[in-house]
């Protein structure tokens, strides 16, 4: 039974792969479900990693912008060619870091930086609990984002300038597979002992001390754990976008992600997936149409102009915090027994309708 | 087995343990009874170090333990299972199981077997989420769980809490099982009856201090003791 799922589970991989070679080798590079596929990948991984700490330990954090924020200025400094510097830091005379590393070296990097400050913070904020420390990782992520526009630090950030120039990915399948990977990684976690003593700790504080679990280390493991997979989405955002600016990562960047995470299901890492490509797919994609004026005939379609769109969006989201509380999934995983007894309960149905 | 010396806990502003001394000899069932807030539970707490008492020694096998981390003094082989179960309802009782298990590395199989043979009932729904367990299905898990870090002293706060007669009288059916096992017990109970009937020794505490202590035969039939906590 389990091998049978495991083969399964490659073909499923293989033919995602076989997929995305042929919808690159048959769709422009510039079509709009490229990037959906390319953003959904990188939106998907830091969502899974932002559910590994609300989800599946119950730590409530909203920090998530300010690591991506940091993995992707650490990829992105790290990866300028050093014959591009010059142009990219022209107010800051080419800025002090004057070598540059290869791509992987840029992501892994983007994690560890990402996860040695989650690291230091967590030693004050891990102490707080539910609503603080959701005030407190905002806070710290919205301080983040102004030190890194600081101008006495612009020969290491440039400042408020943008930083690009440096290697970007141009296939879809470079974000799938590290994002991939990556997911693969905190499934495993998950499973392990480690990962039952984070359900433990979200499950019953109390409970789980009594049990031998050493809470703060445990938190903050999680917790920097979630803000290494950040960091790495982080500087794959930067390669998805081709330039970044601190400006852009917003506390937005963090409700969008929690909207995914809550609409996915808190503690479904198979939710999280699909509430991404949903998500990105709606807000770049399928509501676009919202956005444009459009007259039949003679007939002007009311409310139609920019920015319709966004309210639409909001109104899909508040129905689904409504009558859907649960998200997708809700704590389930999406898998292939779970098919299997679905159609099987389905064919019953029918049975007893007949 | 355990010594404790002159203990005293503070417990949200107010002193909820007056300095007692009790002492629990190995492979006995030892019993603190008393009324609600008289600081039993508080007591068991602090043992675990779950709140850090504010005096007094805590002496386990002749180590002093006062106030060392909890995971410290769980690997040295003493488990609470707290009051009202605290189970963790999203976990498989597997999980639950496992949980129980954490602090050792080696292979869980042959305790297992161990409490799967003890609470058969908990091996046909291993694969159940903890919270769908009925309340005596989650005394039991409870017990199983902690029975899982193989201790050599188990507190259990209040297992009959909330629980059918019936299934009361299952739960120490098997505390006297497993004492003969080998696991020494310290219990602390609100149905005193049921509690000195299974004790070795049993101390009564009353608002923060222990106030009369004996077999649990000869509180029994103590006067004071029928008086206020035997309803005779």
């Amino acid at each position: 039974m389990k091998k049978r799922n495991v083969i399964i589970c490659a073909l499923l991989y293989l033919a995602a792969i076989l997929a995305i070679v042929v919808l690159e080798r048959i769709l422009p590079p510039t079509h709009i479900a490229l990037a959906v596929l390319k953003k959904g990948c990188i939106y998907s991984l830091v969502a899974v990693s932002m559910n590994l700490l609300n989800g599946f330990t119950g730590l409530f954090s909203l920090g998530q912008a300010g690591f991506m924020l940091i993995g992707a200025y650490t990829y992105a400094v790290l990866t300028i060619p050093v014959e591009a510097r010059d142009s990219v830091y022209m107010y800051f005379d080419g800025g002090i870091i004057q070598f540059s590393v290869p791509v992987f070296v840029g992501l892994l990097a983007a994690g560890l930086l990402a996860a040695v400050l989650a690291w230091l913070i967590g030693l004050p904020v891990l102490r707080l609990k539910s609503d603080y420390l959701a005030i407190a990782t905002l806070g710290f992520a919205e301080i983040i984002r102004a030190f890194f526009q600081w101008d006495k630090l612009g020969v290491l950030t440039n400042g408020s300038n943008m930083l690009r120039k440096y290697p970007t990915f141009t296939t879809t399948l470079f974000p799938f597979l590290v994002c991939s990977a990556c997911i693969a990684v905190i499934v495993l976690l998950i499973h392990s002992s480690y990962g039952r003593a984070f359900r433990a700790i979200r499950d019953d504080e109390i409970a789980a001390e009594a049990m031998g679990i050493n809470l703060a280390k445990h938190k903050r493991l999680s917790f920097c754990i979630s803000s290494f997979f950040a960091g790495v989405g982080g500087g794959l955002l930067a390669m998805y976008q081709t330039s970044i600016q601190a400006m852009t990562f917003k506390s937005a960047m963090t409700y969008e992600i929690l909207l995914i995470v809550v609409i996915g299901g808190l503690g479904s890492v198979t939710g999280s997936c699909i509430a991404s490509f949903l998500f990105i797919a709606s807000s770049e994609w399928w509501l676009r149409f919202l956005d444009t004026e459009m007259t039949i005939g003679s007939f002007k379609v009311p409310f139609l102009r920019a920015g319709f769109r966004k309210v639409v969006f909001s109104i899909i989201i508040m129905v689904i915090v409504l009558f859907a509380r649960k998200g997708i999934m809700g704590d389930h995983e999406f898998s292939i027994d779970g098919i299997c007894r679905f159609f099987r309960n389905l064919g019953k149905k029918k049975e007893v309708k007949s | 087995m355990l010594k404790v010396k002159d203990l005293k806990v503070n417990y949200g502003g107010i002193e909820a343990v007056k300095g007692i001394s009790f002492e629990v000899p190995e492979k006995s069932i030892v019993t603190l009874i008393g009324a609600n807030g008289a600081g039993k539970s508080t007591t068991l707490r602090s043992i675990v170090s779950l709140v850090k008492p504010a005096s007094g020694t805590i002496e386990f096998m002749g180590e002093n333990i006062t106030g060392k981390d909890t995971n410290e003094i769980v690997a040295k082989g003493i488990t609470l299972v707290p009051e009202g179960r605290k189970i963790f309802p999203d976990l498989t009782v597997l999980e639950n199981l496992k949980i129980g298990a954490y602090m050792r590395k080696d292979n869980l199989t042959d305790d297992l077997n161990w409490v799967y043979d003890l609470f058969p009932r908990l091996k046909e729904r291993h694969w159940q989420p903890g919270g769908t367990l009925s309340g005596g299905e989650q005394q039991m898990l409870a017990v199983a769980r902690a029975l899982m870090s193989r201790p050599k002293l188990i507190m259990m706060d209040e297992p009959s809490l909330g629980l059918a007669p019936l299934i009361v009288k299952g739960i120490f059916d098997i505390i006297k099982e497993i004492n003969k096992q080998g696991v020494t017990i310290l219990l602390i109970e609100q149905n005193a009856n049921m509690a000195l009937r299974t004790a070795d020794i049993g101390y009564v505490m009353e608002t923060g201090s222990i106030t009369m202590s004996g077999s649990g035969a000869e509180l029994l039939v103590n006067e004071q003791v029928r008086a206020a906590y035997l309803g005779k």
